[in-house]
């Protein structure tokens, strides 16, 4: 009560609106994989900065999982230290400029922001991008003081933000660090998953150089599980290992006609898209298919992701095609905003029920039904029931799948000690990312399913911290 | 993580035999299992069987024949160069137990991933019959390989230039109509040669194995790209194979997904022979 009242006072003061970001034209973006929301400048990041009323019980830290100190970073700002600001942020989060993207700070910091309750939230993810950027683009990124060498060794399986956030801080406490990737760059999600028009791939690639710089090594083409099991790892002297593998196997829907030609999984197509820059195709070598009019199931923000590079890759029409309405679209409403710019199609209450293909096997069309929606399910979002009769054909020559993914089991089968819940995920502390296996810590998707970058990188600071613990308290 | 090549030898035309220097996979690998390689910082992730290791050297094999950009930018590497990347192993291996008679179908390339399943089934106990096909007499690889593994080698190949003359399924159609009894069978080569060899094989109760060699892009299961039908189920070839029971694969749908992306291959495969002509040119 008294903090909103001391905050309706000074918001009186505040006259300055919160502070757009400023995009690519529309035009330009329906052809180009260059990013869309092209970052403040110095004087909108001041202009936004003073918007903040540096509460003195700060909501906005509350709100975010790996606690940056958001008054503190902004009030530098606002002071015109911008470099100062970005090493700030990065005493608690070493990938300021990826989580200033890709954050969904509407449901974190900003969700909390006191001038939110009447206004506009302070924008702290823009603010977070730009001072990220700002410390990059004017090579002033420093190595942070690192203590002397502790003698221990831990693996990091993945290199997602779960695994280079745990690489990043092990590497601070003085530990020797490897990560260990199945695919041929590092990054994860980060550089297969998310596209350069959201992502620009050189920003990752910069914050893993960072991670190198602090004598992090990363070793891309090993598979954890085939190429050496977890008990190899410690065979071959690892103190400790952390996995942070990601949620990997795509979710088909099991209906029939699935196999047909034309129809993937959102995390081949953008694999495809995204690592093996297929959008330059044919100089380089890996190609995708598109269609002219593509339906994408799901509507998060992999399915907004696809729809927005299918756009970009020439489609004709692009269409989301969700069980629910917009209200329970799991996305960001900054990406369901950007993707009805770019003229992607919303179908809500929808859902196909078969696929059907032509005589070459290519799919030509999906048997959908419609939806209404029932009563709330364990989710907490209303059951989504089919509308008995209401069977109609949808004309499409692409489908991709975006409705989640399964537990990647590859690792376990060699690791059989490693307890898993019921859903196939690591049965992991919350507090610490200990599983059943001593010595070895998981964190990210692979233990909560699905999720987000902040919190996967969350999950690999707690973990970092649970490491040193017991590496250090080892005999 | 590359690859040196040690050694290459042609085994047939367009068809390259590869020594390369790879310890942990040499290490790791079990018969059955396969790798995933990229020629050069912006190629193609492509899947590649692994005929052979030698754990002590830290040496693979590999057969690789010219079919796109990929094998054919492959197959121009010589001894000294390094192949840009290469991981694994990838799939399961395969099981191996007694099973008594078995049988080992290969044809063309697919005899090079065939030979070490036979090494490992011979040691099991197994009285095998091997049947290898190729178009003609030089496409009928590793054949020495393959009798010093089998009891009994049958060959042929399409043109009669070697052997009977005739595909696999007929040499399996004659030993089947002869009387000769069978407890297993395990077949790789071209996905319509599979197939052929799963419907003989079906009506006398054979349990078949195949491998399948499918569009991959991780190989660890994130992409699907790799999917099959197997009986009323989708696989991934990836991690749930590369074998499996022959009778219940779609080869159908699979060999359609196969084609999926035939024209950009073609287009890519044509700019790449420019190329080499150009360079031969030089």
């Amino acid at each position: 009560m008294m903090a909103e009242q001391q905050k309706g006072k000074k918001e009186k003061k505040e006259k300055i609106p919160r502070q757009p970001m400023p995009q690519r034209p529309l035009e330009e973006r329906r052809t180009t994989f260059k990013e869309v929301p092209l970052g403040y400048s110095p004087e909108q990041a001041i202009l936004e900065a003073s918007r903040c009323i540096m509460c003195t019980k700060p909501k906005c830290v509350e709100g975010c999982p790996v606690e940056i100190d958001i008054p503190g970073f902004i009030q530098l700002i606002k002071e015109g230290k911008f470099i100062e600001a970005a090493r700030k942020i990065k005493e608690q989060n070493s990938l300021p400029a990826i989580c200033g993207r890709v954050c969904p700070q509407e449901d974190q910091c900003e969700k909390t922001c006191v001038l939110g309750i009447k206004g506009e939230p302070v924008a702290i993810g823009r603010l977070e991008r730009f001072v990220a950027d700002y410390e990059r683009e004017h090579s002033a990124v420093t190595k942070p003081e690192i203590p002397p060498p502790t003698g221990k060794k831990v693996a990091i399986v993945g290199s997602g933000p779960a695994g280079l956030t745990c690489a990043g801080e092990l590497a601070k406490m003085g530990h020797q660090v490897t990560i260990f990737e199945a695919l041929h760059l590092p990054g994860g999600v980060l550089v297969y998953g998310i596209p350069e028009f959201r992502l620009p791939k050189d920003i990752v690639a910069a914050e893993i150089d960072y991670l190198k710089s602090m004598g992090v090594e990363v070793k891309t083409n090993h598979v954890i599980g085939l190429t050496f099991t977890v008990d190899e790892l410690f065979d071959m002297g690892y103190d400790a290992v952390f996995i942070g593998i990601g949620a990997g196997l795509p979710r088909f829907l099991n209906i029939p006609g699935e196999n047909l030609c034309g129809i993937f999984s959102a995390n081949e197509f953008l694999t495809r898209v995204n690592l093996m820059k297929a959008y330059e195709f044919p100089r380089s070598d890996t190609p995708a298919f598109i269609g002219n009019k593509v339906a994408v199931l799901g509507a998060g923000n992999t399915a907004m992701d696809a729809a927005r590079t299918s756009i970009r890759l020439g489609a004709r029409e692009v269409h989301i095609v969700y069980r629910r309405t917009r209200k329970e679209a799991p996305a960001r409403i900054e990406e369901l905003e950007r993707g009805e710019e770019e003229g992607v199609i919303f179908n809500w209450l929808m859902a196909p029920v078969r696929f059907i293909g032509d005589e070459r096997g290519w799919v030509k069309a999906m048997e959908c039904i419609r939806m209404e929606l029932g009563e709330p399910d364990e989710s907490g979002r209303r059951r989504p029931v089919p509308i008995k009769g209401s069977e109609f054909i949808m004309e499409v020559d692409m489908v991709i799948h975006a409705i989640g993914t399964n537990a990647n089991r590859l690792l376990f089968q060699k690791a059989p000690d490693i307890k898993l819940n019921k859903w196939g995920y690591i049965d992991a502390d919350p507090e610490t990312g200990a599983t059943s296996k001593p010595g070895v810590y998981a964190g990210g998707d692979i233990v909560t399913g699905s999720a987000t970058v902040i919190l996967a990188m969350g999950a690999g600071k707690k973990s970092a911290r649970a490491i040193h613990e017991y590496i250090m308290n080892k005999k | 993580m590359g690859a040196r090549i040690l050694y290459k030898e042609e085994l047939a035309p367009k068809v390259m035999k590869f020594i390369i220097e790879s310890p942990t996979i040499a290490r790791q690998t079990k018969p059955g299992q396969f790798l995933i390689l990229r020629v050069h910082k912006d190629g193609e992730r492509i899947p590649l069987s692994i005929p052979a290791t030698d754990p002590e050297k830290g040496t693979v094999m590999l057969v690789s024949q010219e079919v796109g950009k990929t094998t054919a930018m492959l197959n121009d590497l010589e001894v000294g160069d390094e192949i840009y990347d290469v991981v694994g192993p990838l799939g399961r291996p395969t099981h191996i137990e007694k099973f008594g008679t078995t049988l080992a179908i290969g044809g063309g390339v697919g005899i090079a991933p065939l030979y070490p399943i036979v090494k490992e089934l011979k040691k099991a106990g197994n009285y095998v019959v091997s049947i290898l096909g190729g178009r003609s007499k030089e496409f009928v690889i590793m054949e020495n390989e393959m009798r010093s593994v089998s009891d009994k080698v049958f060959i042929c190949t399409d043109d009669g230039s070697y052997g009977e003359k005739g595909f696999v399924s007929h040499v399996l159609q004659h030993l089947l109509k002869d009387g000769r009894e069978f407890d297993f069978c395990i077949t790789i080569g071209p996905p319509i040669m599979m197939k052929v060899i799963c419907d003989i094989t079906r009506p006398y109760g054979i349990k078949t194995y195949v491998s399948l060699n499918t569009i991959m892009v991780d190989g660890t299961g994130m992409c699907g790209a790799c999917r099959v039908s197997v009986g009323d189920k989708t696989k991934f070839v990836c991690v749930d194979g590369p074998e499996f029971d022959g009778h219940q694969v779609n080869f159908d749908e699979m060999m359609k997904r196969l084609a999926m992306y035939r024209k950009q291959e073609e287009l890519a495969y044509k700019a790449y022979l420019e190329k080499r002509k150009e360079m031969s040119r030089h």
